[in-house]
């Protein structure tokens, strides 16, 4: 698995532009699909028929990462960006980001501000692409690029760009891999532009019309330096979510996840997170209403290019989900 | 005045504040009824047309024997004020409806109510501003409009809590460009009926003159609801702010430089393959176009990539400086290109843009 992780979190996909990621992670599960469609904004929906008797389960996971677009080329060729999704500029100065084409960036700040002191803002940053002339710039108004940091394995902690929500991929496409035998019928959906509008699992939802619908996806953590207080520690098993700010998880979605974790000894923990939200919120309000919950991977330092979870909370997570579905 | 300008003038001229946009939509009924096959006006109020393509229903994979559905939208409504309270010597206490800036309101001349009643926006003369005051803007709830009322009684039967107010601004011509209020979106109504005033397209268009988009992109959703697009295309009057600035940094559009294109703003991605249709029309053809500097602002698109299964859908505006002023200023070449754009870009659109690699 350490090796799908590795392919998964280096391959480009910002929101939007997934379109390498969703032919990585197509290879992957294609052989193991009994249908595969990509739907009209992009997400990649694998089904696996049941045996018969179940209900229509949909996993998400967003293929899509955060990431940086060209706003304007100067005609000295230094390039200047937006951020697609939540990225902080405090993650940015000396970073490298890495385009469609290959085409590697450095993010620099302007030295001349009026207070070197604080966080710059992201109009004071640019690219550096080793241009010399807006002429000879190779990217372009509306290219959009990534963060670039080697996965880095060390002890049981993994480390890496993009984690979010590329650990959720690899979760599902394991699941897959496992999964012998179910009563259900289990629709996996890699979805597009999550960290932006969470519009792919909305719309992605919208077509499979599930009875129940489960996020699979990154959560904080409260066991770093002064950090906010939270419950959820690295290394303690994943975290079935009770809510976020976008949502409440359905209790029987909650209590279907702690009651199978019991009953196998798959460690878990409860997730109460204070801010931000998951695809789970977009899920919950399609048509007439999903069930929908959310098993989290505890993540530090989410959405900077070294984003850390631990692999045991991985394989916890993968076998949770299929003791979630090879039982009736 | 060019035909065309005169469309726009009248556009223009309507008064259509976010959930009152009857006036805007009897102008682009009237404007569109003899062109199209079906016409309709929905539960929100937004107006839906229907023009049957000419293509034999395509027999490529992706189409299961359907002709291409495809979506335009302009939304109708424009920006304004709301009655909330009046004033025991007969002044009128007003909200914003949608997105109100507070520095160009003192001394604006309004327009309120069904009746268009003439009223300004009250103002402080300069003799009487204390030092210091010159410099602060007045927030809106410090604000009142006078309709020249004399007392409680009379201004609350004149405007009644609820009544609408809308910036009283007349159309012109100032050399190529032409100048007036709610271009935003007025100039996407223009430009979408002049798309549906030509000859049929291959594929069944679909339009939507669309309701409340400055309050939050409700008519596009429902619209886009009710029609199930395989693409949409949002029509606007976008920021252009290529006024005099100390440093070089990225204008959001420039006049004159052609249509906007948006590939990602604060409510949406556009799709990338849309995107494409329209640069490599444009450069085929040698139409003027430009990026909208991506991550600002939102449109309809932001709600109708939504709708059921998802809309792959993108945003093509006309550059319009000072947008949610009194009065916005736009190039009519700008205006020209963009119905031109649109026009040879979506003669062009088949099954085939829509596959994936």
């Amino acid at each position: 698995m350490r090796e799908l992780i590795r392919k998964l979190v280096g391959t480009h996909g910002p929101s939007g532009v997934e379109d390498q990621i969703r032919a990585v992670i197509r290879a992957e599960v294609e052989p193991l699909a009994d249908e595969l469609r990509v739907d009209p904004l992009g997400s990649l929906v694998v089904r696996k028929r049941g045996g018969g008797g179940g209900q229509r389960i949909l996993l998400d996971a967003h293929m899509d990462e955060i990431g940086v677009m060209v706003t304007y080329v100067d005609e000295k060729g230094f390039v200047r960006f937006t951020r697609i999704g939540g990225v902080n500029p405090l993650n940015c100065v000396g970073g490298r980001v890495a385009f469609a084409d290959g085409t590697v960036g450095v993010i620099a700040v302007e030295e001349k501000r009026e207070d070197t002191k604080k966080v710059p803002r992201f109009e004071q940053l640019y690219i550096d692409v080793g241009a010399t002339s807006g002429d000879d710039c190779p990217v372009g108004v509306g290219d959009a690029a990534v963060f670039v940091r080697p996965f880095l394995a060390q002890g049981t902690r993994l480390i890496s760009k993009a984690m979010d929500d590329r650990i959720g991929c690899a979760v599902l496409v394991e699941t897959l891999r496992r999964l012998e035998h179910t009563p259900h019928d289990v629709y996996f959906v890699f979805s597009v532009q999550e960290e932006t509008t969470l519009s792919g699992a909305r719309t992605s939802t919208y077509g499979i019309e599930p009875d129940l619908a489960i996020a699979v996806d990154v959560t904080g953590t409260g066991d770093t330096p002064e950090c906010r207080p939270m419950a959820v520690k690295l290394g303690q098993g994943p975290a079935v979510k009770v809510q976020d700010r976008g949502m409440i998880a359905h209790p029987l979605v909650r209590d279907l996840l702690v009651r199978r974790a019991k009953e196998a000894n798959v460690p878990y923990q409860l997730e109460v997170l204070e801010y931000g939200t998951t695809n789970a919120a977009a899920m919950q309000l399609v048509r007439a209403g999903v069930p929908s919950g959310c098993l989290s991977i505890p993540c530090r330092y989410i959405h900077t290019p070294s984003e850390m979870v631990d692999e045991e909370d991985v394989e916890h997570s993968v076998q949770l989900l299929l003791e979630v579905l090879q039982a009736a | 005045m060019i035909l065309k300008a005169l469309l726009l003038k009248a556009l223009s001229e309507a008064v259509g504040v976010s959930g009152d946009e009857g006036s805007v939509r009897a102008v682009v009924i009237e404007a569109v009824r003899e062109h199209v096959d079906e016409l309709k006006v929905d539960a929100l109020g937004n107006v839906l047309v229907f023009k049957r393509g000419t293509d034999e229903p395509s027999a490529s994979p992706e189409s299961g024997g359907q002709r291409l559905r495809v979506m335009l939208d302009a939304h109708m409504d424009e920006i304004g004020l709301m009655v909330v309270g009046h004033d025991s010597d007969g002044f009128l206490r007003v909200r914003a409806v949608g997105g109100i800036d507070p520095r160009l309101l003192p001394g604006t001349l309004l327009q309120v109510g069904p009746e268009r009643i003439p009223g300004v926006i009250g103002v402080k003369p300069i003799h009487l501003l204390e030092e210091g005051e010159g410099q602060k803007v007045p927030q809106l709830k410090d604000l009142v409009v006078d309709i020249g009322a004399a007392s409680k009684d009379e201004a609350s039967k004149l405007a009644p809590l609820g009544t609408y107010a809308a910036f009283a601004t007349q159309f012109r011509e100032i050399g190529p460009t032409v100048s007036g209020k709610a271009f935003d979106d007025r100039a996407g109504c223009a430009v979408l009926v002049e798309l549906l005033k030509g000859d049929r397209f291959g594929f069944d268009l679909h339009a939507a003159f669309t309701v409340q988009e400055e309050v939050g992109l409700r008519g596009a959703r429902v619209a886009a609801y009710a029609i199930a697009p395989d693409c949409a295309f949002a029509l606007e009057g976008t920021i252009a702010d290529d006024i005099p600035k100390d440093k070089d940094a990225s204008p959001t559009t420039a006049l004159g430089k052609g249509p906007a294109i948006t590939v990602m703003d604060r409510s949406f991605i556009a799709d990338r393959r849309l995107v494409r249709l329209l640069t490599d029309t444009a450069r085929e053809l040698k139409i003027p176009y430009q990026f909208k500097q991506p991550g600002i602002g939102g449109t309809d698109a932001g709600a109708l990539h939504l709708a059921r299964q998802g809309v792959p859908s993108v945003t093509v505006a006309v550059p319009c400086r000072y947008i949610h002023s009194p009065v916005a200023l736009l190039s009519m070449d700008d205006f020209e290109n963009t119905v031109q754009l649109m026009r040879q870009a979506l003669s062009r659109i088949t099954w085939r843009t829509l596959r994936r690699n």
